[in-house]
């Protein structure tokens, strides 16, 4: 799904201050009917952890924290059923699994001795079973149920998309017979970055544009939508990484991206939603 | 000087005696007594007959040229003689150029401004990029600068000259702004052309040491000036200094002899038509003159100037044979003369044949004086390229003046393959990263392996920003970039770090830069580009018109300065900008380096005796890689050149006197950078020069003002002088220099030749004679000399310049008077990385000397063949022994660290300890390797030789070749396996043993064995971050908050379970968190099932699941544990509190589902009954309200009751039957 600037503006526009519920992510689909969920999810998600990084700061001011804590505490006293936790995060505007893990932080460092470690704190997002505390545990797994942007479930679906949109490419190469080296094989080799699939023989991508086509090395694949932001980060943390050293390449952004950030193709940057069918390969007689 | 030629033109002596006694002072003998005679007295003169007859030229010419098209450097051979030299910085900025502007100009400060400017800009380092600013780069180039004033003028001066004039011609019938010649006789000298003739003083005390008549410009050790500078306004006047006395007393004498011929031979008089024509206007109304033979005024006088001025060029007498012909061009395509008739009264009968009277006195007499000289240098003009041919072959006053001459070029150019292409294909490519020296190996710690890691990514991001941006206006380099390189340099710490970088930057350089060579910039030891095989054609047209499409880009007059044009840019000011005195050693070290190794490249050799077809396709790829080798070895020469004599230049004047003593004598004990005299002179010796010749150029171009001044380059200097006088074009004989390898050789040293640096005396030294330097060389038969490894395409690449013919013809064509609108330059794609290494020497003793032989007999590509089969052979052969002795040794570690693992229990012991066990175990084995190998090469070798060597190799050659390549490819192997095997060994089993390790960690369960999908399984379950999408949902919804209309329906639940098996037993997608987070939530749904959590949504308001619906699902699910997950399932966690606890919110509460769950837990192996009893003890522990902790206990209490292993047909009938939980529950 590629949308234009306006288009994703338009559907962004929609986002603000929106709490990562199920039923928020439900309204917009009955918004946009004509884009696809899983894009409207990425959006979403996208767009609304740009929110999280701009406030998360004011979050954990000390004070906010032992506020957020105190109004826990007596909000847990009134009704322990209640979904004290799951309100405080909607109604201070922060993602309900990271509020969980303030509360449970602090919790846990006004019970315990030492400072809990970050290990045993994921741990007990993972496992709400483990949290001493009963009426904390629920609080904080009802919390990580409820929260379609953050928390381990969400993380773990993140991956998960992640990793079948590999698999489902690396299908796709093998059905074409192109032969590719993947990302362990060229860890093995000693590769300091690893794009997914480092095509063995480049291919040519031809498009009505471009005359010449556009010449493939690596291909990335990103099962989230392409934002600005996101791409951005990726431009300078992986794609021109893998250019400097595999030359011109594919990223296909399986939930679409925004059409002007396509504007790296004669660089050797190249943006698809799918996998191109268009593509040429070197024919052995000519070799 | 002006005697030689007035005695020429009088027919005393031969043209043959005078370019005889200008080339060879001492052979005066020859010549008949008379000649000689009339020559001896001139001796001291002789060597300053070439630049006078230069600058005679040139002035001459200066009524035609001044709107034309940009004229060449004009010789200013009497510029010594202008000593106000310092006196202003406008002045000097100027250089010589300017005295080919009216005195006007100087008068005028607001006129002098642009001027200067223009001057400033012009000598920057090349007109794609002038950011001014920079002081080492006026360094490079800008000695022309105040101070250092009066240097020749730079070529790419010329360009905007033309607009200038045309907006200010000048007026020369002025004759206040033009006054004539002092005292001496009157009239003629008025009619001079608006600027100042060099006149060349006649004085027989004159000797090097002197200032003396340079072709282009003073020496730079030139008189300081005791003249004020208000010279320029009186330019015969003031301006003259004491030499020039005599030559007022010369042309006294002159006048004398004339008027005596005069009453011999009246000539008649030629009138000159164009005389009344307007003064040129603005560009745009030019209207060209045409030109008739008829009209030519005096034949004889021009042809005979035409015949020695053509002798000098032949004679290699002109320090730039391009830049003469460029001067030629220009005369033939002058459009108009700019003159007055009124002020011309030497235009009367009977001076015509003497030098004071006009050479060329219309535009008929250009044409025809040059139609004259390039009748003598067709040779070279049938060798230039393609569309310069064209476009002389069309020039209608060529064939009027010389139909001969014009069937002659359209012959050459019908004939002509010559098709150059100087367009550069786009977009740059970056150094691939390559394992064998990249990877963390090759680093000294990982903190410099990632170190590196970032900084390659830098150097692309400035490079990549550097690209977007160098060309807006504005945008610097410096402020742009500068602190972020200096902080990546920062960085490298290393010495280690230093070299990988500089390797990358050089790499990126030759990458880059180099321009394309042949068809699609195919370079050495790289396949092909793949575009280029799969499209070459569509490509290439591509290409081609984009070049037309593009204006021609100005390189700058026919002798620009040398520049980093286009990408060489980057480079440049890369350097500069990271200022790294680490940086620029390594990159010294690294690019003298590479050009030895380059420079010493076995290059074939043309063998003469195969003429045919085949032998064509072979050097076709051979002179290809020839320029490869050539156009790399060129930009590293450059960059060598630029970055060793950097701390040396500067935007001072050139010291002089003791200051100059000192630094000479200080300079003269560094050694050079690299040694390259004794690489010239090997070069020379090998006949090597064409190859060498042109990068050490490059490599001097960029030297300071002191570098000529030492002996070492002295040397080289004199060296590179009798070569160019020894390149005679038109003599050509077997076993001596190609022709157009000449005309390269020529146009480089022409070209060095003008560079501001290089004194212009040392070009008209008195040294010995061409011949000497042939006697020095003892060369070998068939030296790359001899081969014709240069054409067109490489010629023009190596030297841009030369295209500055083409477009001024072109510029005649269009008839307008420059074009605008830049080039649009893009970056040089190449594929290029390392060029083929040397082929192996070591072989030695009778072997290698038979086999040394036997190549010798063999056509080269015999020789690369079995060469380039040993060199990949060897090399594969390390790879298959790395592949099968050395994997199988890891294997055998792997197993015997089990074994290990098993019997040391779980730590199994120090690692560092079990490696050296198991090393000692096993690199003995290593020494199979040898036999291994040798048995590899004896395999593979011989069938890739033949599959390159040609069908008809005989049958014994063949087996001589593969049995050499057997013999080489194992010797490399063997040599590599034997220094190494045990290293490698190690190294790999080292790798085993902590991979081995590591996976004992973390996760066990990862490496549990695990089932793929069935083979009829064709992937269409759910995806499973799809399925743990959907289970979050429902969980949600359970655990609430939720809407009232919110719910799931039982067939949900129930496909979804079955969606969950299917996903499970199609295992292409799952990856084990998702696994694990699948089993988690399933577990989790298990509860909410148990307690009867879930809101059904259902037709009747039924909010609660039916019994035997929910059994139903808990049966899926426990059989979904059972048979479908293949990690653990947290089962334990239906017996946590938090789970447990949702029974107690339940009203009534329903004990019958979880007693049934235990029940077939147990019953299915799922869980062992102690596991739940103990999970049922610690429930107790737990804070309940007091009636729920009753009722776990009677649970407990009734589970633990329970037969241990119940008969299977009670349990199909428990789903049936009413059990006891549900009786318990409505207890």
């Amino acid at each position: 799904m590629i949308l234009t600037k306006a288009q994703y503006e338009e559907i962004a526009q929609c986002l603000v201050s929106v709490p990562p519920t199920r039923q928020s992510l439900r309204k917009l689909k009955q918004r946009f009917p004509s884009q696809s969920q899983a894009t409207l999810l990425s959006i979403f998600s996208q767009e609304y952890q740009k929110h999280i990084k701009r406030t998360h700061a004011k979050h954990h001011t000390s004070e906010a924290i032992e506020s957020y804590y105190q109004r826990y505490l007596n909000g847990v006293v009134k009704n322990g059923a209640a979904p004290v936790l799951l309100d405080l995060a909607n109604e201070v505007d922060y993602a309900p699994s990271l509020m969980a893990r303030l509360i449970l932080e602090r919790f846990l460092q006004e019970h315990e001795e030492t400072a809990p470690s970050k290990s045993v704190i994921n741990s007990m997002l993972r496992d709400p079973s483990q949290i001493p505390d009963g009426v904390l545990a629920n609080q904080v797994y009802q919390c990580i149920v409820n929260d379609c942007c953050y928390g381990p479930l969400v993380d773990c679906i993140k991956h998960a998309i992640g990793h079948e949109h590999e698999v489902l490419l690396r299908d796709l190469l093998l059905e074409k017979n192109l032969s590719f080296l993947d990302e362990d094989q060229l860890r093995a080799k000693g590769y300091d970055k690893t794009p997914d699939f480092i095509l063995q023989v480049p291919v040519v991508m031809l498009c009505p544009l471009a005359v010449e086509g556009h010449i493939i090395h690596w291909i990335e694949s990103k099962a989230s939508f392409g934002d600005e932001c996101s791409h951005h980060a990726y431009l300078h943390d992986q794609f021109w990484s893998y250019w400097n050293r595999f030359g011109p390449g594919l990223v296909i952004y399986w939930y679409g991206f925004i059409q002007e950030l396509d504007c790296n193709r004669e660089r050797g940057i190249l943006l698809k939603a799918c996998f191109p069918t268009n593509i040429v390969t070197l024919c052995h007689s000519l070799a | 000087m002006a005697a030689v030629l007035e005695s020429l033109l009088r027919e005393e002596v031969s043209v043959a005696a005078v370019v005889r006694w200008i080339a060879h002072s001492t052979r005066g003998s020859e010549d008949n007594p008379g000649e000689a005679a009339a020559l001896s007295s001139l001796r001291p003169l002789r060597k300053e007959f070439v630049p006078f007859l230069l600058n005679f030229l040139r002035e001459q010419s200066s009524r035609v040229l001044p709107q034309g098209p940009p004229t060449p450097a004009k010789a200013p051979g009497a510029s010594a003689a202008l000593p106000g030299r310092p006196g202003g910085p406008s002045r000097g900025s100027r250089g010589a150029r300017s005295q080919l502007f009216p005195p006007t100009e100087a008068a005028s400060t607001a006129a002098e401004a642009p001027l200067a400017r223009r001057g400033g800009r012009r000598r920057g380092p090349g007109p794609a990029r002038e950011r001014g600013g920079r002081g080492l780069e006026e360094g490079v180039s800008g000695e022309n600068l105040p101070g250092a004033g009066g240097r020749r003028l730079r070529g790419s001066g010329s360009p905007s000259r033309p607009s200038l004039t045309l907006s200010d011609p000048p007026n020369l019938s002025n004759l206040e702004e033009f006054p004539p010649v002092g005292s001496v006789p009157p009239g003629p000298a008025g009619t001079k052309p608006s600027r100042r003739i060099n006149p060349t003083p006649v004085s027989e005390e004159r000797s090097l040491s002197k200032p003396k008549t340079c072709f282009t410009s003073p020496p730079i050790s030139c008189v300081p000036s005791s003249q004020p500078s208000a010279l320029d306004t009186s330019p015969w006047g003031l301006g003259l200094p004491p030499g020039c006395r005599s030559l007022q007393e010369e042309r006294e004498m002159l006048r004398k002899e004339r008027s005596k011929q005069l009453q011999q031979s009246p000539t008649p008089t030629c009138p000159t038509p164009e005389l009344g024509s307007p003064l040129p206007s603005r560009a745009g109304s030019l209207t060209d003159e045409p030109a008739d033979p008829a009209r030519v005024s005096s034949r004889q006088r021009l042809e005979l100037v035409a015949l020695v001025y053509s002798s000098c060029i032949a004679e290699n007498l002109v320090p730039n044979l391009f830049l003469e012909l460029f001067f030629v061009f220009q005369l033939l395509t002058a459009r108009r003369m700019v003159t007055a008739k009124d002020s011309d009264p030497e235009l009367s009968p009977g001076v015509l044949d003497s030098l004071e009277s006009p050479l060329f006195q219309s535009i008929h007499d250009c044409v025809f004086f040059a139609v004259q000289v390039l009748e003598c240098h067709f040779q070279v003009l049938s060798n230039l390229d393609k569309g310069t041919l064209k476009l002389l072959a069309e020039n209608e006053r060529l064939l009027c003046f010389s139909p001969a001459l014009q069937g002659r070029l359209r012959a050459a150019y019908e004939g002509s393959v010559a098709k150059v292409s100087l367009a550069m294909p786009p977009s740059a490519q970056a150094v691939s990263f390559q394992p064998e020296t990249d990877n963390r190996a090759n680093f000294s710690s990982d903190r410099a392996f990632h170190t590196f890691k970032k900084q390659r990514d830098v150097f692309y991001e400035v490079l990549r920003e550097w690209e977007d941006h160098h060309e807006e206006p504005g945008w610097d380099f410096e402020k742009g970039l500068g602190s972020r390189i200096r902080a990546m340099m920062g960085q490298l710490s290393a010495a280690c770090s230093h070299s990988h970088f500089v390797r990358l930057f050089q790499k990126q350089l030759l990458q880059m830069c180099q321009s394309p060579g042949g068809a699609g910039g195919t370079v050495l030891g790289e396949a092909p580009d793949v575009l280029s095989m799969l499209g070459a054609d569509k490509l290439g047209r591509l290409w081609r018109l984009q070049e037309r499409l593009m204006a021609p880009q100005s390189s700058g007059g026919p002798c620009p300065p040398p520049t980093f044009p286009g990408c060489q840019g980057f480079f440049r000011d890369f350097i500069l900008s990271a200022s790294s005195f680490q940086f620029n050693q390594h990159l010294m070290d690294s690019l003298s380096l590479k050009i030895r190794e380059l420079n010493g490249l076995a290059l074939p050799q043309h063998e003469p005796s195969d003429e045919d077809g085949e032998s064509d396709v072979d050097w076709q790829g051979e002179r290809r890689q020839f320029a490869v080798v050539l156009l790399s070895l060129r930009l590293l020469a450059k960059f060598l050149g630029f970055v060793a004599f950097l701390p040396y230049r500067g935007p001072e004047p050139p010291p002089t006197g003791e200051l100059q003593d000192s630094i000479l004598a200080l300079r003269s004990q560094v050694p050079p950078v690299l040694d390259v005299r004794t690489l010239l002179q090997r070069g020379l010796q090998a006949r090597r020069a064409v190859l060498t010749v042109p990068w050490l150029v490059e490599f001097l171009s960029f030297a300071d003002h002191v570098v000529p001044l030492l002996d070492y380059y002295r040397d080289i200097f004199i060296l590179l002088l009798r070569l160019h006088r020894s390149l005679v074009l038109s003599q050509e004989s077997e076993g001596k220099m190609c022709f157009l390898n000449k005309l390269l050789l020529l146009a480089v040293l022409g070209w060095l030749f003008q560079i501001p640096t290089v004194p212009e005396d040392l070009f008209f030294l008195e040294e010995g004679p061409s011949d000497a330097f042939e006697v020095d060389t003892v060369a070998p038969e068939h030296g790359l000399d001899a081969a014709p490894v240069v054409d067109q395409q490489l010629l023009y690449t190596c030297c841009p310049y030369i295209g500055e013919l083409r477009k001024l013809l072109a510029l005649w064509v269009s008839g307008s008077s420059g074009r605008s609108g830049g080039f649009m330059r893009k970056i040089t794609p190449t594929t290029t990385t390392g060029l083929g290494a040397q082929p192996s020497q070591t072989s030695q003793g009778l072997q290698a000397r038979l086999a040394q032989a036997f190549f010798h007999n063999q056509p080269p590509s015999l020789r690369r063949t079995v060469e380039f089969v040993a060199e990949r052979i060897g090399s594969n052969c390390v790879k298959h022994i790395k592949a099968t002795l050395v994997a199988d040794l890891v294997r055998q570690a792997e197993s015997l660290l089990q074994e290990q693992l098993v019997t040391q229990g779980e730590e199994g012991g120090d690692p560092a300890q079990l490696l050296e066990i198991l090393c000692s175990q096993l690199c003995p084995h290593g020494a199979q390797a040898l036999a291994l190998g040798r048995e590899f090469c004896q395999r593979k070798s011989p069938g890739a030789v033949q599959a390159l060597l040609p069908e008809e190799t005989p049958a014994a050659v063949l087996s001589s070749a593969e049995n050499i390549a057997v013999g080489l490819a194992t010797e490399k192997a063997c040599a590599w396996l034997s220094a190494n095997i045990t290293a490698l060994i190690r190294r790999e089993v080292k790798a085993a043993v902590s991979r081995t390790l590591r996976a004992q960690g973390p996760e066990p369960a990862a490496r549990g064995e695990r089932r793929g999908c069935s083979r009829a399984c064709e992937h269409h379950a759910p995806l499973p971050s799809h399925l743990i999408s959907e289970i979050k949902d429902v969980l949600s919804l359970a655990v609430g908050p939720r809407d009232p209309d919110e719910g799931v329906s039982p067939e949900h639940l129930e496909q979804l379970l079955g969606q969950l098996g299917q996903t499970l037993r199609c295992r292409q997608f799952l990856c084990p968190p998702a696994e694990q987070h699948l089993a988690k939530c399933s577990v989790e749904l298990a509860s909410l099932l148990v307690a009867d959590q879930i809101p059904i949504l259902g037709p009747p308001a039924q909010y609660r699941l039916e019994r035997g619906q929910a059994r139903r699902l808990l049966h899926m699910l426990l059989s979904l544990w059972k048979e479908d997950f293949q990690g653990p399932v947290p089962l334990q966690l239906l017996l946590s509190p938090r789970n447990v606890g949702l029974l107690a919110d339940t009203r009534p509460r329903e004990w019958d589902l979880l007693l049934f769950l235990l029940r077939e837990l147990v019953e299915k192996g799922l869980m062992g009954r102690m596991e739940i009893e103990a999970c049922l003890g610690s429930l107790h522990q737990a804070q309940w309200p007091g009636d729920f902790a009753e009722e776990l206990a009677t649970l407990s209490n009734l589970f633990l009751a329970e037969p241990p292993l119940p008969e299977p047909q009670l349990r199909a009938c428990e789903l049936v039957q009413p059990n006891r939980g549900t009786v318990l529950a409505q207890s």
